[in-house]
């Protein structure tokens, strides 16, 4: 459902643009809709004279289901956020990148060279990290905003006015984080509450919408928004009088990732690419579209400097942990589906 | 369109008789191709195991049907009961379908009368006009619709500047708007049908039921309708069936809060839940039921065409 206004237009200009320059070679992109400045596409092609053809999703669940439908061969580099990778390498579909083959890998930050969901980043480079928590309409609401009591037992004034992420993973790791459960708990106990909370924090929504998460900020249809930091920052500078929250229960973290693609078709252009994205400039030009965080050192000198000031990029001193998503075993993630289907049926 | 015997030719005078076989062989490749096939493929698959995360396992399996029909409890293992989760979302499409059809006809009908009875040489243009919104993309058209219809958009602006409301209606993510989205979104194949039938009616009917003094009301019930239902019959399926499908209308106007069969449907492949066979089944239910009712249609049809020969 998540689906919408993606800019696959724009792949198709900058691949004509790019053919006039000599095509050396070529790359083809499986990314995320709005996530990537087509500047810095053409800046590569300049550099290196690959063509890039990109194609975009909006969820790291329908790239997964494409790729698994017979659309491995075809693309030599995705994106998906940290469970994704696991997942990913899990089902065999990730390249391993060899010892020496990127040259700038030693630029990966410290903190990201060795996360959990791709010991020693044998197959990913950080793209961006953010976090997903929610944002509320300070002209609808004035009281203390720092909980996650807000999304699912609200005050009167903002039931009715709440917008939801329509994604699984999301709704459901920010109410076990509201319950402070485990993310895949196999306590029945625990299982049946959270299933009856969500039951009942549902009456107090008004929809579920992951691509207008921000438009419905701005336009006041939504109070409040359960949405991505960047996405929040970007509905205050269209005017909305929002605040982005950091619940001291906690939020979710989340990292994407350049991944090689097993049978990538161009896998020389491929690695290339994420050198070029290792570079802090090229990579601070999507933080500076995106409004995420990098994840390569040096980037600092190349930021907007608004965007280092922005609120939603720094967690007060209360705020809890930041946690990802987590991957669960087969019969667990079967409960959680159906919990899922009984909140929407 | 039940409409051929009213076109005048016969199966005689068809001077492509003998070439009939190889002229229609592109039509049965092409719908073999991209229609049965398809179809084959997702009942194949509906009998196989899922994969986790998606993908399917080829060993033969009950267990997507099963789902679709029995509640076994959170945990899968309380004994089997009616499971009325799937069987509620069906009924809540069928009854969203069948308001759009209902308010496309009721719209629809005068609109396509209005045009089948101007001077014949403005009738496409009409026509025409009716076209126009529809060059637009359908999502665009859904979302202008949203901000159209939300809390302090035009309409309520409107409505309010009028005197005739003090706060503004809620209709954005109401079961109304999704009637609303979906009766807007295929208006079209309710008029151009209609049309077709209306032009052909023969309006001297009309003249002779007036004769024989017949008000106006029955003269529309027990003339006009039955003369161009089929073209009305053919609307309602029309508009139905895209409907009962459609998710679009239900995630942008409704608010996605409840599953219709299609995002039921769409969820099993590129959800989390990743449950290919699952998807595949609950395709199948709504092919079978989309089927029983163009079966049941037919069968009327030809009920009535022995009827009036």
């Amino acid at each position: 459902m998540k689906k919408l206004l993606k800019p696959s237009a724009a792949a198709l200009a900058l691949s004509v643009a790019a053919n006039a320059a000599a095509a050396e070679g070529k790359l083809v992109l499986y990314h995320w809709f709005e996530y990537m400045p087509q500047e810095l596409l053409e800046k590569f092609t300049a550099e290196t004279g690959i063509v890039v053809t990109m194609d975009t999703y909006d969820s790291n669940e329908s790239m997964l289901a494409t790729l698994k439908a017979g659309g491995m061969g075809t693309y030599d580099l995705a994106v998906p956020g940290d469970y994704m990778v696991s997942i990913m390498a899990g089902e065999g579909l990730l390249d391993t990148i060899a010892d020496g083959e990127l040259a700038n890998k030693g630029n990966i930050a410290p903190e990201w060279a060795d996360p959990s969901f791709d010991p020693g980043r044998a197959s990913s480079i950080p793209y961006q990290w953010g976090s997903t928590s929610f944002a509320v309409n300070r002209d609808a609401y004035g009281g203390d905003i720092q909980t996650t009591a807000i999304l699912f037992e609200p005050p009167a004034e903002l039931s009715g006015k709440i917008n939801m992420l329509d994604s699984q993973g999301e709704v459901i790791a920010m109410a076990s984080l509201h319950m402070g459960i485990p993310q895949c708990s196999t306590d029945r106990e625990q299982l049946k509450a959270l299933n009856a909370m969500l039951q009942a924090a549902k009456q107090h929504w008004a929809s579920f919408n992951s691509d207008t998460a921000k438009e419905v900020l701005v336009s006041g249809d939504a109070a409040v928004g359960q949405i991505y930091d960047g996405f929040a920052a970007k509905a205050r500078e269209e005017g909305a009088n929002v605040e982005y929250a950091y619940p001291t229960q906690g939020y979710v973290a989340w990292m994407d990732n350049v991944v090689l693609l097993k049978d990538a078709p161009n896998r020389d252009s491929a690695l290339k690419f994420m050198d070029f994205l290792l570079e802090p400039e090229n990579i601070a030009a999507v933080s500076n579209y995106a409004q995420y965080n990098a994840g390569v050192s040096g980037v600092a000198e190349f930021l907007d400097p608004a965007l280092a000031a922005q609120p939603e990029k720094s967690p007060h001193a209360g705020a809890g942990d930041g946690v990802f998503i987590e991957v669960c075993d087969q019969q667990t993630q079967a409960v959680y589906d159906q919990i899922w289907t009984n909140l929407k049926k | 369109m039940a409409a051929g015997a009213a076109s005048g030719g016969s199966a005689r005078a068809d001077t492509y008789k003998d070439a009939r076989g190889w002229l229609l062989l592109p039509s049965w490749a092409v719908l073999g191709i991209f229609v049965l096939g398809p179809v084959c493929m997702m009942l194949i698959y509906s009998f196989l195991t899922k994969e986790f995360r998606g993908g399917v396992i080829w060993e033969f399996s009950l267990s997507a049907y099963d789902q679709f029909f029995f509640d076994r409890g959170l945990f899968g293992d309380e004994p089997a009961k009616l499971e009325w989760t799937y069987i509620t979302i069906f009924w809540r499409s069928i009854w969203q379908a069948g308001a759009a059809t209902l308010l496309s006809l009721v719209i629809g009908f005068p609109t396509a009368y209005f045009i089948a009875t101007r001077p014949e040489h403005v009738r496409p243009v009409w026509v025409f006009l009716i076209t126009i919104p529809y060059w637009v993309n359908l999502l665009i058209r859904t979302v202008s619709m949203k901000f159209l219809l939300r809390d302090q958009g035009p309409l309520n602006d409107f409505l309010i500047g009028t005197g005739l409301i003090d706060s503004p209606i809620h209709i954005v993510n109401t079961n109304f708007a999704v009637q609303l989205g979906l009766f807007y979104s295929y208006l079209p194949f309710m008029v151009l049908p209609v049309y077709a039938a209306v032009e052909r009616y023969n309006f001297s009917l009309s003249e002779a039921a007036a004769d024989l003094y017949a008000s106006k009301w029955t003269t529309l019930r027990r003339i006009v309708l039955p003369a161009v239902k089929p073209g009305v019959v053919a609307g309602c399926i029309l508009v139905f069936v895209p409907s009962m499908g459609s998710f679009l209308a239900p995630d942008l106007l409704g608010g996605a809060k409840n599953f219709m069969i299609g995002s039921l449907i769409e969820e099993q492949f590129k959800g989390n839940a990743g449950n290919w066979p699952f998807g595949a089944a609950a395709s199948m239910v709504l092919l079978t039921m989309v089927l029983i009712i163009l079966m049941f249609s037919a069968r009327q049809q030809a009920k009535a065409d022995t009827a009036g020969s």
